[in-house]
């Protein structure tokens, strides 16, 4: 009897926070222009996604999304993972300082970083659009990619640098055939996690985006919302969205399952 | 295969230091073409420091190192022709077997067919041949150790540095591998420089032990040199087992210790002069019948240790001595002894007495090893600049190191044979040395205090 309260509370648990989500998804499945009639299965609002039926700004805004996604990731990927070589090669104070430093742009609240960053924007006079945004994206990424990739760095045999030098190695070249290769699982969490949290954004992205016209998922949907009404579209976009973010996290958790068991058999 | 006078490495003036603490202090060191050298001392002795050094990964405060004549001392490690062992391994875990070992000769772009058989024949030589496409993950420690060495000599380096390359290993593996490296330095004929803490292992390898203490080399000889003819006492202590006593040198091939005059092989230290004196624990011959014997003790412990006994022995005038024999002899006991004049090594004594240098801040205070110690008036006055000698039995140690003068940590002890020879390195760096019959341990933090009527003043000029 115990056992039972504990399981369906844990499924009400489970139910009431994918419901919304759930409704969108079914829902994406019919053609009603308002959420709540059902008027019937059809796929047609995913094929009017794709087929330019919606307005064309949507698929302008779905666009910039995932190549500021992209861009934002691969860059804080390249920056985060520097980062974290120079972070782990400092003693004592210094690491704990920086390590300290790097946290807490994670830890503040989107909306802060937000405000701050365009308020810098602004002081620099630079002219808020696409650049701002993906700059932005970058700002707040890297820090978490710092985070993926240093326990892979800790996990390392300190000498195996130096072996590669010892054995010809230029510096450079022991970073890419030696600790690239030992980082990469890490590398990759990392830029997936910047991708997800890119896509994701929006209190930062509304502060940095100018009012040049240029629209995010995120932000086109909100301007739309106070529009009054969502354009049926979203729904299957949400959809869309949901399953691949859903994904993305499956695979990091294998990922990192996998690594951990290869780590145990060591 | 050791030729004289060919050096490949010439070490000269180096030194190193890591914010305060100095590791390595203007060493010196010849290395011959083809001989198997090994740095040996307890840790925190400098001797990594000194192999990472040659190896390119620390840069020296001073001093050069050349090697056939040219110095290498800004060269980076990729540049330099000798490869290391590294004390854990440190495979690349992301490649197999073969690719480790090819790793080298992969970028001095070796041609394939070449790698593959210099990759196969460094296998055979370290008995891992088919092994290749094996995960070095999946590898014993013992296997990796090998790998290790195979990627190290598959380049052909003009010399090898070896990192304490069997700490990690358990005994009977380390054995064997010892055996194996003395065969692979045969075979090679390259120069080994190999780091140990293990002065057995020292022993049983090398044509050259050079024995390091606080960034110091005390000596350079052959295992038998350090061994039979130890220059100082540290080295006595830390090359097997000894008996380090005082002795006082009555005139040539006549010494004094334990209370007995003994006939020995040494000269040249001067009349009545104070010296060190090792004895070996094998080189005192044990006699059930005391009657005829130089001098007598009673056996307090006797232990089996495999091969031999080894006993603890109070001699008639209260000094313990240890020694090793095949025969047991009864404890409580009343044995004889011999030792053979050639057996008696005597050593200059470091030093007789602690000397400091300071000043006066008053007529009876002095300042020396950064405190204030309270003298008697010995008629200087304020800003002399002075000497202060203090015998070695007038230091006071106190288990609570608040109540001392100054504060120490006890970093070396020597039992000699009726008291302990400690020293003390104080907070501000200076060592006071101290004999005692009070047990310490190693690491012990203690005060030193020092009577009034015990510090000796000498004006200094």
């Amino acid at each position: 009897m115990k056992k039972f309260f504990a399981q369906s509370y844990l499924w009400l648990l489970l139910a009431l926070l994918y419901a919304p989500i759930i409704i969108i998804a079914i829902f994406s499945f019919t053609e009603a222009k308002v959420l709540g009639n059902w008027t019937g299965f059809s796929t047609n609002l995913y094929t009017s996604l794709f087929s330019g039926g919606v307005r064309h700004n949507l698929l302008d805004a779905i666009e910039n999304t995932f190549t500021i996604a992209l861009i934002a990731a691969a860059v804080s990927t390249i920056l985060g993972s520097i980062a974290a070589i120079g972070i782990h090669n400092m003693r004592g104070k210094r690491r704990q300082a920086i390590t300290f430093l790097n946290n807490i742009p994670m830890l503040n609240p989107d909306i802060i970083t937000g405000i701050s960053l365009f308020l810098l924007f602004v002081s620099l006079s630079i002219t808020q659009g696409y650049t701002t945004v993906v700059l932005a994206h970058i700002a707040f990424c890297t820090p978490y990619v710092v985070l993926s990739v240093m326990p892979r760095l800790q996990q390392m045999n300190p000498n195996i640098y130096e072996a590669a030098l010892d054995l010809g190695a230029t510096p450079f070249q022991a970073l890419r055939k030696v600790i690239i290769p030992e980082i990469r699982p890490g590398m990759i969490s990392g830029f997936i996690l910047a991708f997800t949290l890119s896509i994701d954004d929006f209190a930062v992205t509304i502060f940095t985006i100018g009012n040049q016209g240029l629209e995010t998922l995120s932000t086109f949907i909100y301007a739309d919302a106070r529009k009054g009404g969502l354009t049926p579209e979203l729904r299957p976009l949400s959809t869309i969205i949901f399953v691949t973010v859903l994904l993305l996290l499956i695979i990091i958790n294998v990922r990192a399952r996998r690594a951990a068991r290869k780590q145990e058999n060591i | 295969m050791v030729t004289k006078n060919d050096t490949i490495i010439k070490i000269e003036h180096l030194s190193k230091a890591f914010g305060d603490k100095v590791v390595l202090d203007d060493i010196n060191l010849d290395i011959r073409r083809g001989e198997f050298i090994t740095l040996l001392g307890p840790s925190g002795c400098g001797k990594t420091t000194l192999l990472r050094m040659i190896a390119g990964f620390l840069k020296p405060d001073s001093g050069v190192i050349m090697m056939e004549g040219n110095d290498i001392s800004e060269v980076p490690p990729h540049r330099r022709p000798l490869n290391t062992v590294f004390q854990r391994y440190a495979l690349f875990p992301h490649l197999n077997v073969y690719d480790n070992i090819a790793f080298g000769l992969k970028l001095n772009k070796v041609p394939t067919a070449e790698i593959e058989t210099r990759v196969r024949k460094a296998l055979k030589m370290v008995s891992m041949t088919d092994y290749e496409d094996r995960d070095v993950n999946s590898l014993s420690g013992g296997q990796q150790q090998r790998v290790a060495i195979a990627r190290a000599i598959v380049n052909r380096p003009k010399v090898l540095l070896l990192d304490e390359p069997l700490a990690a290993l358990d005994l009977k593996m380390r054995k064997d591998m010892q055996m194996e490296l003395k065969q692979m330095h045969q075979e090679l004929g390259i120069t080994f420089i190999y780091v140990t803490h293990d002065q057995e292992e020292a022993l049983t390898l090398s044509d050259t032990v050079v024995v390091m203490s606080d960034g110091k080399i005390q000596q350079i000889g052959t295992p038998i040199d350090i061994y039979n003819e130890p220059v100082n006492s540290f080295v006595a202590d830390f090359i097997g087992e000894s008996n380090i006593l005082n002795g006082t040198m009555i005139h040539d091939r006549e010494v004094e210790f334990i209370g007995h005059t003994f006939e020995c092989v040494d000269e040249g230290f001067g009349d009545n002069a104070p010296v060190d004196v090792v004895i070996r624990p094998e080189d005192i011959y044990i006699i059930a019948n005391a009657e005829n014997a130089k001098f007598t003790g009673v056996v307090k412990s006797c232990i089996f240790k495999g091969v031999h006994y080894e006993m603890f022995v109070e001699t008639d005038k209260g000094y313990e001595l240890m020694l090793q024999d095949y025969n047991a002899f009864e404890v409580e006991s009343t044995v004889g002894m011999f030792i053979k004049p050639s057996d008696i090594h005597v050593m200059h004594k470091e030093r007789t007495c602690n000397t400091f240098e300071g000043k006066m801040i008053s007529p009876n205070k002095v300042e020396i090893m950064g405190a204030e110690f309270e003298c008697c008036d010995c008629g200087l006055k304020e800003g002399d600049n002075i000497y202060a000698a203090i015998n070695f039995d007038r230091v006071e140690l106190l288990d609570n190191k608040e109540d001392g003068i100054v504060m120490g940590e006890v970093v070396f002890i020597l039992y000699k044979g009726n008291h302990y020879h400690i020293t003390v390195l104080t907070d501000d760096g200076d060592k006071i040395y101290v004999d005692t019959n009070d047990i310490w341990d190693k690491g012990d933090i203690v005060g030193v205090s020092i009577a009034p009527s015990d510090l000796h003043i000498t004006k200094r000029v």
